[in-house]
């Protein structure tokens, strides 16, 4: 585990030990950078306080102070204690009746459409559940519109009858009985703020729907309001767990934090993307060191798993593995990792390679030089001959010995490769300086 | 109602939670200590200043209780009134309407579910009590489920033309299409919806680079205003969010909406601290009259309001 906070921590401890025994008083000045880093993430000031003192009393407990690499216990402890507040719980949905009623609610602009549309696609593809959707949001323009259309994109039924909200979700109950769905998914009205209008139409429906599950739809982007927003809606409605959206942004998300500390209820999937399918049930661990600003490494392979093309992945693998691999998959593999977009915003995903500056000029001039070469020569490059490199330099506009220190980097980097071999996928590749 | 009464009453909530509570911080009696500070930095980081913004704001007041050899707590009150008044005063700045004769060019930019269809459709109810005429809304948003048909009801209800293309259309060709329009029939005004987009998306930055240059291109100059929305219950993703907009298509200006919504309305403070685009607007509340353009003035005396105690 190594980041930004573990550095800081250990800089911190190290210091102290250096001048003799840690005390508990350098540990609070250790915990004292927890604490930035958890504010910094948008977590509310008053469960960051809650959760640092639990912290330190953990720390103290399993004598961190006497371990060699205190900051990295430090550290540990921060990060087991987050993923118990973020997982404590079952987050599967409770679907045992027929039909289950799932509400969803929260304010303006959290994405409660968009999530309910996502829900249903998951319910319905990866469940196999017979899904209904109910749009009640009469108030906002086209919403009802919006579920309609995006039903119709995941192919699943929207109800949208009745004159009031309670007419269209109890009508909606009525048809899922009586057409025998599984699920039944309420889209509801937001509002700008918390206020009594929403809060009562909410309670109705709540009351003539008995809902398996009230799921609060929450903007991963939330300040330090989320407490408020969370808190309020749990007290009135007593959710059964949270959606947290947007947050394939880099939003470090701290707010999932604050709602879960403060409703003690699981967060139960997150929105990560703009298409029906991105939508993934909540993993503690991810967000837990997403919150902590560890890099965002997984979501870096998420992002090449959907973006990257598999089969030539796998034939890349296969590739190192035999140790086939030639000028030409060199080549797929360049604008594959392009396709992601600039590199300096991979990089930043990276733990410490955040200021990494990555020429992307030098980038463009070895794909230009592959290009200028014929599939044969990308294949066979031992063909390359004087003649042959002269040509692809004034092809590619470089100097032969441009085209010379690239093929010398190839082979450096497939003699690595050749080691690595049935290990897995080598990050660095023969680019750059 | 007057603008400030309903400024005073959307800021309501931030007023309590922020100032509210550093009032009840700085007694009387109280003298100025590490410990009295400590506690306004709780308060303030609570209220969404966040940490930068925060640490920069107390040590001005240490700095200046120590020159002014302020020593009772509530003579701070006063001092941080002149301190946040400064930064906002800065963030300042009035939309850049056109006088001569072209039609003035707002291209609208958030993240979804910042309120940029809303805001248009204020914007454009605004202008057209200011006796605007012909304004033209363009569809941009071409990706969002029915987001077409929403700026649509808009626009019927307030009485302004709308161009649009299928779901799923270029955004730049709608943008453009509407830009000709206005151009052709000299509409004073164009406000140009966009997709709603994480500003950590490459390409979709990449589109929102195209749409800025496909109408500068009709326009022959620059586009009037780049206006980015931001929801003002977001905590300190709005720094990210201003920062990479401004990278992809240089905003002019900020718009922040639903401050009424929060407790923690105090994000404004490092947006106009840390940004250098100005805050042109601000939402209080769900109606029209309830967005209007930010007066830092106003706004501070809003904010500081006390509610006769």
């Amino acid at each position: 585990m190594f980041n930004v906070l573990t550095e800081k921590l250990n800089g911190v401890l190290e210091k102290f030990r250096r001048q003799g025994q840690l005390t508990e008083k350098d540990l609070d000045e250790g915990l004292r950078e927890v604490r930035l880093v958890l504010l910094e993430a948008d977590v509310n000031y008053k469960v960051v306080k809650k959760f640092v003192d639990e912290v330190k009393q953990k720390a103290l407990g399993e004598n961190i102070l006497q371990s060699l690499t205190p900051g990295q216990q430090v550290v540990k402890v921060v990060r087991d204690e987050l993923v118990q507040i973020l997982g404590q719980k079952q987050s599967e949905l409770n679907l045992s009746r027929y039909p289950s009623v799932l509400l969803m609610v929260g304010l303006q602009g959290s994405g409660k459409t968009t999530a309910s549309a996502k829900l249903a696609k998951h319910l319905a593809t990866k469940v196999d559940k017979k899904v209904l959707l109910a749009a009640t949001d009469l108030q906002r323009p086209a919403a009802i519109e919006q579920l309609k259309q995006l039903g119709h994109r995941i192919g699943q039924p929207v109800f949208a009858e009745g004159k009031t909200p309670v007419q269209v979700a109890t009508g909606a109950l009525d048809h899922a009985k009586k057409n025998a769905f599984d699920v039944l998914i309420v889209d509801t009205a937001g509002r700008l703020q918390i206020n009594e209008e929403l809060m009562a139409e909410l309670e109705e429906m709540n009351q003539k729907l008995e809902p398996s599950e009230i799921l609060l739809v929450a903007d991963a982007m939330t300040g330090q309001e989320a407490v408020n927003i969370a808190q309020a809606f749990d007290t009135r409605l007593k959710i059964s767990g949270i959606i947290l959206t947007k947050l394939d942004g880099d939003a470090r998300g701290g707010a999932a934090l604050s709602m879960a500390e403060v409703t003690g209820k699981p967060i139960k999937f997150i929105g990560i993307g703009e298409k029906p399918e991105d939508l993934e049930v909540f993993y503690p661990e991810r967000m837990a060191e997403r919150i902590l600003g560890m890099g965002d490494i997984l979501g870096l392979i998420e992002q090449a798993e959907a973006q990257l093309d598999h089969a030539d992945a796998e034939d890349f693998v296969r590739k190192v593995r035999e140790d086939k691999f030639s000028l030409e998959d060199f080549r797929t593999q360049i604008r594959q990792v392009r396709k992601l977009g600039p590199l300096t915003k991979l990089l930043q995903k990276i733990p410490g390679m955040g200021q990494v500056e990555v020429d992307e000029k030098a980038l463009n001039r070895v794909e230009a030089i592959l290009n200028s070469m014929t599939r044969h020569e990308r294949l066979r490059p031992e063909v390359l001959n004087g003649s042959r490199k002269k040509r692809i330099a004034s092809g590619s506009g470089v100097q032969v010995s441009d085209v010379n220190k690239l093929l010398k980097r190839f082979e450096e980097a497939r003699k690595m490769m050749k080691q690595l071999k049935g290990k897995r996928l080598p990050m660095g590749m023969p680019f750059g300086r | 109602m007057s603008w400030l009464d309903r400024l005073k009453q959307g800021l309501k909530k931030t007023q309590e939670n922020l100032v509210g509570k550093i009032a009840q911080t700085l007694r009387p009696g109280r003298r100025i200590d590490a410990e009295l500070l400590n506690e306004l930095e709780e308060i303030m980081v609570g209220g969404d200043i966040g940490i930068e913004t925060t640490t920069a704001l107390v040590s001005e007041l240490k700095n200046k209780t120590a020159i002014r050899g302020l020593q009772e707590a509530d003579q701070v009150m006063g001092l941080l009134r002149e301190v946040v008044s400064e930064r906002l005063k800065k963030a300042e700045g009035r939309f850049a309407l056109r006088t001569d004769g072209q039609p003035t060019v707002f291209l609208i930019l958030g993240v979804n579910g910042s309120g940029k269809t809303t805001t248009i459709a204020k914007m454009a109810q605004h202008f057209k009590e200011l006796g605007y005429q012909k304004i033209v809304l363009a569809a941009g948003d071409t990706f969002r489920a029915a987001a077409i048909e929403q700026l649509g009801i808009w626009a019927d209800r307030v009485g302004v033309q709308l161009v649009k293309t299928t779901a799923g259309g270029d955004p730049s060709a709608v943008a453009f299409d509407a830009v000709d329009r206005a151009l052709k029939e000299q509409a004073q005004m164009v406000l140009i919806d966009t997709a709603g987009r994480l500003q950590t998306k490459f390409n979709l930055m990449e589109e929102l680079k195209k749409i800025n240059r496909v109408v500068e291109k009709r326009l022959g100059r620059e586009i009037d205003e780049r206006l980015l929305v931001l929801d003002g219950t977001t905590g300190q993703n709005a720094i990210s969010q201003a920062k990479l907009f401004n990278e992809a298509v240089k905003i002019t200006g900020i718009v922040i909406t639903k401050l009424d919504g929060t407790a923690k309305g105090g994000v404004i403070i490092p947006i106009a601290a840390t940004l250098k685009t100005p805050i042109k607007l601000v939402g209080v509340g769900e109606e029209a009259e309830d967005l209007k353009e930010f007066k830092s003035e106003e706004f501070v005396e809003a904010l500081f309001a006390t509610n006769g105690k």
